[in-house]
């Protein structure tokens, strides 16, 4: 069975913590970190990697469009 | 051989935004001006040269369909009279700021408030300076005659676009109403979408093509000192407008001892009084101001050292006399004389007037 | 995997559409315009009509809307956006115009325009953001604010024995023939997300067809004005907006 494995990649300085995509993400990748980017803001991020499958849910509810999503498809035994 | 027509001067205007390759009319109905929006609709000019004309549900949305068709880089207009005048203000405020040309009619009548349905004079503030909030000023163009309501589309449009900026024709319901011989021009066609951009530059939203950054039409800058910057800019294009389009008309001035200044239909009214005057032994001659913004205040003070007094008439309570005082700065008397409510004065009133205030004082 | 092995070019499945500018919108953190932007813009580039777009901002927050989209842009003034609208869509009845207006410049101050353009047929599509206050000016009571709902206008609760009903403007819309389509939509999750982006594309179809008026209203959220968290807001809309504002199709023709 193929199993997927996705990435996402959050535009750290536009990001405004408002926590929307971890409320869409099926698979509780992402959190807010405790650290602030520069206009202080508690950014997303990966906090758990593994279990991102790259549907692009977090991407599509972002209000200010920062959310890149990359996708793979791994063979099954890989 | 010109094309001659007995017509009046509200369907003058509409014929000549047909003529003049108007693209868009918007418009809606109030006396004494209600015959441009009837003509154009009975032209129908969309079949002849494809000019919008549209009824709109009020003033408001006229002039702000104005605003939208004169962000496209179109020629449009509308036209209202005093009290619809007042409501597209708003719009009018957000055309200069944007720096859109168009061109705006107004058949003056007696006011303030609902007032009258006829004739007066009493706009000339809101015209020349400003009407609406901020510092802005229009092109302001007044009317004598029927030929010149014909004329004035034309040239209204002309320099609306070489200013951006929006132009006015000031005419009230004494121009609007009455019928007179037009020398009627031939007709210009409407500018291509590829003509405007050649002519005027791509300012317009035309369409973001690949080859230039998007175009934004806005009277909106949050940030102060730019938008003091903005307000030079503005203010240098009327001192450039101030300087180069003044135009005015001179009746038997030469040998004038005293001088009426009058636009619109009181100049025609002084007209016939500067000939009671002269039956008098009264030297008086007529300075018309056609363009009221910018106004003629250099012809005026060229006058001075021949004058003993100088009066205003204006079918209003005293308006554009502040102008004729602001030019000749104390140097000679100005008085004004005036009719209001939707009265015109008679010439005898004015002779009268003129008699009164400096022949017998 | 390594994630650096994955976030790779050829894997790339979704990124922020061409027709967004980069500048960073001036919207509050959460905030649904940010979202209803995102769609246009990818409407736009996958129908590939960006030289052939003009949009009519309004004022009230998205008042800059104009530095997000990278189209030529008209900015209104207060309610007037659907007569501009019909002005350039006369005049360039090849275009795709679209107004992108408030609760307050649609349903309030510019409910005549609204009206008169939609009876017209005019050949544009309307984006309706109704999140039930005035955001841009402190968060004030809006025309579809919901009874009881404080407001810095209703300190206490919207009365209507003192300000009226909350107005459901949309279902008016929806009556008048010269709108071809006519539906209430949101954007709080991805599958609202992506029925918004089903409609908006609809509605821009519509306009490409010359149908007449498309009208989409999307329920939002303004989490300054309400003063809650994004995530919050988008609970509480959930449970006070839509059963007053329900979503769906009013009209499809």
């Amino acid at each position: 069975m193929a199993k997927v494995r996705g990435a996402i990649v959050v535009d750290v300085e536009k990001c405004k913590g408002c926590g929307l995509c971890a409320v869409a993400c099926p698979s509780s990748v992402i959190a807010l970190a405790k650290e602030v980017n520069g206009k202080g803001y508690n950014y997303a991020y990966m906090a758990n990697p593994e279990a991102c499958i790259g549907c692009a849910n977090c991407a599509m509810v972002c209000p200010d469009s920062i959310i890149s999503v990359y996708k793979v498809k791994l063979e099954a035994n890989a | 051989m010109a094309e001659l027509r007995l017509m009046k001067g509200n369907e003058a205007i509409a014929e000549a935004a047909i003529r003049c390759g108007c693209d868009g009319y918007f418009g809606y109905p109030i006396t004494p001006q209600s015959e441009v929006l009837e003509t154009l609709m009975a032209r129908m000019p969309w079949d002849e040269t494809g000019m919008v004309v549209l009824q709109a549900e009020s003033e408001l949305a006229a002039i702000n369909m104005v605003y939208g068709g004169a962000g496209c880089g179109k020629k449009v207009m509308t036209s209202s009279s005093s009290p619809g005048i007042s409501l597209k203000q708003e719009g009018i405020t957000y055309i200069a700021g944007a720096e859109l040309p168009c061109l705006v009619v107004n058949v003056v009548r007696g006011g303030p408030g609902l007032g009258t349905i006829q004739p007066a004079q009493s706009d000339y503030f809101q015209a020349v300076k400003g009407g609406g909030h901020g510092d802005y000023k229009l092109i302001v163009l007044a009317p004598a005659s029927v030929q010149e309501m014909y004329d004035f589309v034309d040239l209204g449009f002309e320099l609306a676009f070489k200013y951006r900026n929006p132009a006015m024709i000031l005419s009230d319901g004494v121009i609007g109403q009455m019928m007179e011989k037009v020398q009627l021009g031939d007709y210009k066609p409407r500018l291509t979408n590829e003509e405007i951009i050649k002519r005027y530059g791509s300012w317009a939203t035309t369409g973001k093509t690949a080859d230039r950054k998007r175009n934004i039409i806005t009277s909106l800058d949050l940030d102060a000192g730019s938008q003091e910057k903005f307000n030079i800019k503005l203010q240098n294009k009327y001192k450039e407008i101030q300087d180069k389009e003044v135009r005015f008309e001179k009746i038997a001035c030469d040998d004038a001892e005293y001088l009426l200044v009058a636009y619109g239909s009181s100049s025609r009214v002084c007209q016939k009084a500067i000939d009671i005057a002269r039956g008098k032994g009264i030297k008086v001659g007529l300075l018309r101001p056609i363009t009221l913004f910018p106004y003629p205040s250099k012809a005026i003070q060229e006058l001075l050292p021949q004058l003993k007094g100088i009066l205003s008439v204006e079918m209003s309570a005293g308006q554009m006399v502040e102008d004729v005082r602001l030019a000749v700065n104390g140097k000679v008397n100005v008085e004004h004389f005036g009719r209001m409510g939707g009265v015109i004065p008679t010439p005898n009133e004015v002779v009268e007037a003129l008699e009164e205030k400096f022949i017998k004082a | 995997m390594d994630v650096k092995d994955i976030i790779k070019e050829e894997n790339l499945v979704y990124s922020k559409s061409k027709v967004l500018t980069d500048n960073i919108m001036h919207y509050c953190p959460g905030c649904t315009h940010g979202v209803v932007h995102k769609i246009i813009a990818e409407v736009i580039e996958e129908m590939g009509i960006q030289d052939k777009t003009i949009a009519v901002s309004p004022v009230g927050c998205s008042v800059l809307a104009y530095n997000y989209l990278d189209i030529d842009w008209q900015e209104a003034a207060h309610g007037r956006a659907p007569a501009i609208a019909t002005a350039i869509s006369r005049l360039h009845p090849e275009k795709y115009v679209f107004t992108y207006q408030g609760d307050g410049d649609l349903a309030s101050i510019g409910t005549a325009e609204i009206m008169h353009a939609c009876n017209r047929g005019e050949n544009i599509t309307v984006i309706f953001i109704n999140n039930a206050i005035y955001g841009m000016t402190g968060g004030q009571m809006a025309p579809t604010t919901l009874e009881g709902m404080k407001t810095a206008t209703t300190p206490y609760g919207r009365r209507v024995d003192l300000n009226g009903y909350p107005l459901k403007i949309t279902e008016l819309i929806a009556q008048l023939p010269g709108t071809c389509y006519v539906t209430r939509q949101s954007g709080h999750t991805p599958a609202a997300v992506r029925k918004l982006k089903k409609a908006i594309t609809k509605a821009f179809e519509n306009t490409g067809k010359n149908k007449g008026t498309s009208f989409i209203e999307v329920v939002s959220t303004c989490n300054s004005g309400w003063k809650m968290p994004p995530v919050k807001a988008n609970e509480w809309m959930v449970e006070n907006m839509f059963p007053f504002y329900p979503l769906g199709d009013m009209k499809d023709e």
